[in-house]
């Protein structure tokens, strides 16, 4: 079984993160950069498939050239390679290009599932699977807190608000996971040693034959037009009870949305 | 506030280790942070520690006898093994303990000193966390000068046969095998004898106020009859317990380094918050030369450490070179200790701050693996050709 698994290198959320003043996109030298906190589960998730099953793990990740860190720790967990597209073009790629470029870099890799995190955490637009299987023509189950795949079958138990469904495709599939699914391993001190001695394959555009004017910040189908900082926390609503003070709490609890 | 830097930034110390040094420090940082540090106060105040499982957390990353090759251990470098102490004790020395104990006492002595037979029958098991390994050299009435040891090793037919006791054994009362260094005939000789041979009790030493988690122990030894195997064909001469030592005293000399850390991070966050006179007493003179002077020494302390695993591992490391490590900073871990308490005032003593704790545990540190009485000696005759303690 080939598992290929999307591995994004983002900015840490646990940071304060800020946009870039000249073409407000992510600043990304700004920020300590880390892999996607649910793409740790991805990965866990596939190595899991494998060992059972047998196969093999390839990560495949588009990002500028410093995302290579990300791969080498994604790989010390126990991936066998990787990919990395890497093209100064690529720079402020919506998620309709960021689509097209991993489909053809999917293209021209074999695979039977393909698996990822329900979102990224800088981003967070979880649409991404389905752009990718509506590209490919495959199927795309998402959202998922459980696996399995018996011969050509993938079932999933999709994670709702309410519980989860159960849903079921015939590979080849998109899968993305929450990180209900499992326990992400350590990367283990041997694997650490070895990463850097795992082959890691790179594609810039022209490899892909995706053309530049397909993509990149000036080709983007969705704009930040002006940002600003989130502000200040304000201080707390009091409420004295004079009598009315449980229909006032639950006054404002409603207004919240809490209840 | 304006930013910070953690104390051990000042130098940027952090760019003389490599992707793959940082990678595994990364890796043991945050297992130090998920499986011990939750439960590390409440381990040390009941006097236990689950050292079966934490052995098993730590062999599945490949962390026990690291630094050893082949039979299922990682072969990191000297560096590697030293920033795993460092952020394992900067948890609690107990537990970097139960490491040393594991990889560089035990593990190293069958993998120096042991048969094939030996190795591939011990080292994968105790590489996995799966077998527990403990290592007696100490005595009761032996402790610096073992070369006096009292446990005796005869042959009895092609059988051995030991009598005698160790003490202040780690991981002894847990552990499935020990290796047990006895006076034969032809001298100091090391034997593998399995925790469960008859004759062979191990009690735990309860009442510690130090490495409180960390599990210790007496073994008797009462005509303890062992197969011709069970000997270390490597290993003759007081040399060969003495090259075990070096060998982790090397992960002492790194992770007096954690404590210290942790105790300073913990004094500065402190110091930055607890307001006194209507200020911060991070803003006091006397506070913030006190963090300075701790912060040099931490400082100091780990580019000594880095000098001397770089050593090791390009095979020019002098035991006496170890011991200006392991002297040096035990004793400056346990001066920062000492002085971050003050910093917390009252609440220094208190367990819901780590300081006294590594404080506490630090005492051990100061005297298990050579003292510091031993390692000034050692130094002495190094400089002066002249041996002052035979």
């Amino acid at each position: 079984m080939k598992i290929v698994v999307l591995v994004k290198q983002v900015p840490d959320s646990g940071e304060e993160r800020t946009l870039r003043a000249d073409d407000k996109t992510v600043d990304r030298d700004a920020a300590t950069k880390r892999m996607n906190e649910l793409d740790e589960h991805a990965i866990e998730e596939a190595l899991k498939l494998a060992e059972a099953n047998g196969g093999e793990v390839t990560l495949l990740t588009m990002g500028p050239g410093d995302a290579t860190d990300t791969i080498r720790k994604a790989l010390s967990m126990g991936p066998d390679k990787a990919v990395h597209v890497s093209d100064d073009a690529l720079h402020g790629s919506c998620a309709i290009a960021t689509s097209k470029v991993l489909a053809a870099a999917l293209g021209k890799l074999e695979w039977d599932l393909v698996l990822c995190g329900a979102e990224s955490t800088d981003g967070g637009v979880q649409a991404l699977p389905h752009m990718l299987a509506e590209r490919l023509g495959v199927g795309a189950v998402t959202g998922a807190r459980k696996v399995t795949v018996e011969g050509a079958t993938v079932t999933v138990e999709r994670q709702t608000d309410e519980g989860y469904e159960v849903l079921q495709t015939e590979g080849p599939a998109i899968v993305s996971v929450w990180d209900t699914i499992n326990e992400p391993r350590y990367p283990s001190f041997k694997l650490i040693m070895a990463a850097k001695k795992k082959p890691v394959e790179s594609f810039a555009l022209a490899d892909l034959g995706v053309s530049a004017d397909e993509v990149g910040l000036a080709n983007a189908t969705s704009q930040v037009l002006e940002f600003a900082p989130k502000p200040p926390r304000q201080a707390g609503v009091k409420i004295t009870d004079e009598g009315e003070g449980g229909a006032k709490l639950v006054e404002y609890l409603a207004s919240e949305k809490f209840v | 506030m304006a930013d910070r830097l953690a104390p051990l930034g000042l130098l940027g110390a952090d760019a003389l280790l490599s992707d793959e040094e940082r990678a595994i420090r990364d890796v043991a940082r945050r297992i130090a942070d998920e499986k011990v540090r939750p439960h590390i106060a409440d381990w040390f105040e009941r006097g236990t520690c689950p050292a079966r499982e934490l052995a098993k957390d730590f062999g599945a990353v490949g962390l026990l006898g690291m630094h050893l090759t082949g039979y299922g251990c990682a072969g990191a470098s000297a560096v590697a093994y030293g920033l795993t102490c460092m952020e394992l004790e900067a948890a609690d020395s107990g537990v970097r303990s139960l490491v040393s104990v594991q990889g560089a006492l035990a593990m190293y002595a069958i993998w120096r000193y042991g048969s094939e037979e030996q190795k591939s029958s011990w080292l994968p098991g105790m590489a996995r966390g799966e077998l527990i390994g403990c290592f007696g050299l100490t005595e009761p009435d032996h402790g610096s000068d073992p070369a006096s040891m009292a446990t005796r090793a005869r042959r009895d037919g092609e059988d051995w046969v030991l009598h005698g006791a160790k003490m202040w054994i780690t991981n002894a009362p847990i552990a499935d095998v020990s290796v047990i260094w006895a006076r034969s005939d032809a001298g100091v000789q090391g034997f593998l004898v399995p925790l469960d041979t008859p004759g062979v009790t191990a009690n735990e030493i309860t009442r510690k106020l130090s490495l409180r988690a960390s599990v210790t122990g007496e073994i008797v030894l009462d005509d303890v009859r062992l197969p011709a195997d069970a000997v270390l064909p490597g290993a003759r001469g007081l040399k060969a317990p003495l090259s075990c030592l070096t060998e982790a005293r090397l992960g002492i000399v790194w992770g007096a380094l954690g404590s210290a850390r942790d105790c300073l991070e913990t004094a500065v966050d402190y110091a930055c918050e607890r307001e006194q006179f209507g200020r911060p007493v991070a803003a006091f003179q006397l506070t913030q030369a006190k963090l300075a002077d701790m912060a040099v020494e931490l400082n100091k302390g780990f580019l000594l450490a880095l000098h001397l695993s770089r050593a090791a591992d390009t095979g020019t490391l002098r035991p006496e070179m170890v011991s200006v490590g392991k002297l040096n900073n035990v004793r400056e871990a346990l001066a920062i200790a000492r002085t971050c308490r003050t910093i917390l005032g009252a609440n220094g003593i208190s367990g819901e701050y780590p300081i006294m704790r590594h404080a506490m545990n630090l005492e051990s540190v100061l005297t298990y693996e050579g003292t510091s009485e031993i390692h000034t000696l050692v130094l002495g005759q190094a400089l002066t050709g002249i041996s002052a303690f035979t």
